[in-house]
């Protein structure tokens, strides 16, 4: 967790941590990434934050929205006044079976 | 911007909806219900009140519509008076849980990672597993509430850096800064989650 332990001595290391979304995100300008990317080559344990931090990033991404419940889809309608502009929920679920099975 | 996310609705219609067109304000609700549902209920951790935000925020967005001045997407003020409400009423169920300078830049910079495992190699469907969805989706319940939203907008909701700092009334720097402390934090969890997994396959 210290910088010896690390087992780099760069100052990079800590430096380039408050750089990383940018760098997940591909937000950040070529000097800096190739900056990073030349400290990966040489530091294996930068090279494994920034490769799990990516996934960890990804697999966020990847989860589909919860279609939202029909009971609360109906009381929301009715509240806003919108029964009669919006198609039932029976009617969709015939229809549109997009929603993932295994969602709650 | 880069969007990446599943953004599959088109705008509604600015100038429908401040003439009052009931079709295009329900069309809007259909469109991000679901979504803005999800939001309060990650923050506010009830279901109902993530019902009473998820109604609030559309009957405010009805009423103030003509004063929305279509600087920014209609979408990304949704998340605004959404993510005010359920901050809100976070506040009042939970005082203690929001401190206010609790995101103050520190100068020591970010936390150091501690867990080290090349967990990336594990098969898509060891990443995915019912069990993993539960746990990534608890694993966003152990950060702070100033973490938690900016990291929902973002990694969640797909908003970029500054559709996010508009909705939080933050600016991008400091979206960037809780952003990336969620994301460390995320990431120690999700490491020490699937070191064990990895372990379970290597001794297969
Ligand atoms: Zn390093």
């Amino acid at each position: 967790m210290t910088q010896q332990e690390h087992g780099c001595i760069h100052p990079n290391c800590h430096e380039l941590l408050g750089r990383l979304s940018d760098y997940v995100d591909g937000e950040l300008d070529q000097a800096l990434c190739i900056e990073i990317e030349k400290h990966m080559a040489e530091c294996e344990r930068c090279h494994l934050v920034i490769d799990t931090l990516r996934k960890t990033v990804e697999l966020y991404r990847s989860m589909p929205t919860p279609p939202l419940p029909d009971d609360v889809r109906g009381r929301l309608l009715l509240r806003l006044n919108l029964e009669d502009f919006v198609v039932k929920s029976d009617e969709i679920n015939t229809e549109d079976k997009k929603a993932p099975a295994g969602m709650e | 911007m880069n969007e990446t996310m599943e953004q599959t609705h088109p705008e509604p219609s600015l100038q429908a909806l401040q003439s009052g067109d009931r079709l295009e304000f329900s069309r809007l609700v259909e469109a991000y219900s679901a979504p803005i549902y999800r939001l309060a209920l990650k923050i506010l951790g009830n279901q109902q009140d993530a019902e009473d935000v998820l109604q609030e925020t559309f009957i405010k967005a009805y009423r103030h519509l003509g004063e929305f001045e279509g600087r920014s997407k209609i979408s990304t003020w949704l998340y605004r008076i959404a993510s005010n409400e359920a901050l809100m009423l976070l506040r009042r169920r939970h005082p203690e849980a929001i401190s206010v300078d609790e995101d103050v830049q520190t100068t020591d910079g970010e936390q150091e990672p501690v867990e080290i495992a090349d967990w990336c190699c594990l098969p898509e469907e060891e990443l995915l597993t019912t069990e993993s969805r539960d746990y990534l989706d608890h694993a966003i319940d152990t950060l702070s509430p100033n973490l938690k939203v900016v990291f929902l907008l973002r990694d969640i909701e797909g908003l970029s850096v500054r559709e996010a700092a508009e909705a939080l009334h933050i600016s991008e720097a400091a979206v960037k800064t809780r952003l990336l402390r969620a994301r460390l934090q995320l990431r120690e969890e999700l490491s020490h989650y699937y070191a064990e997994r990895l372990g379970e396959v290597r001794r297969i």
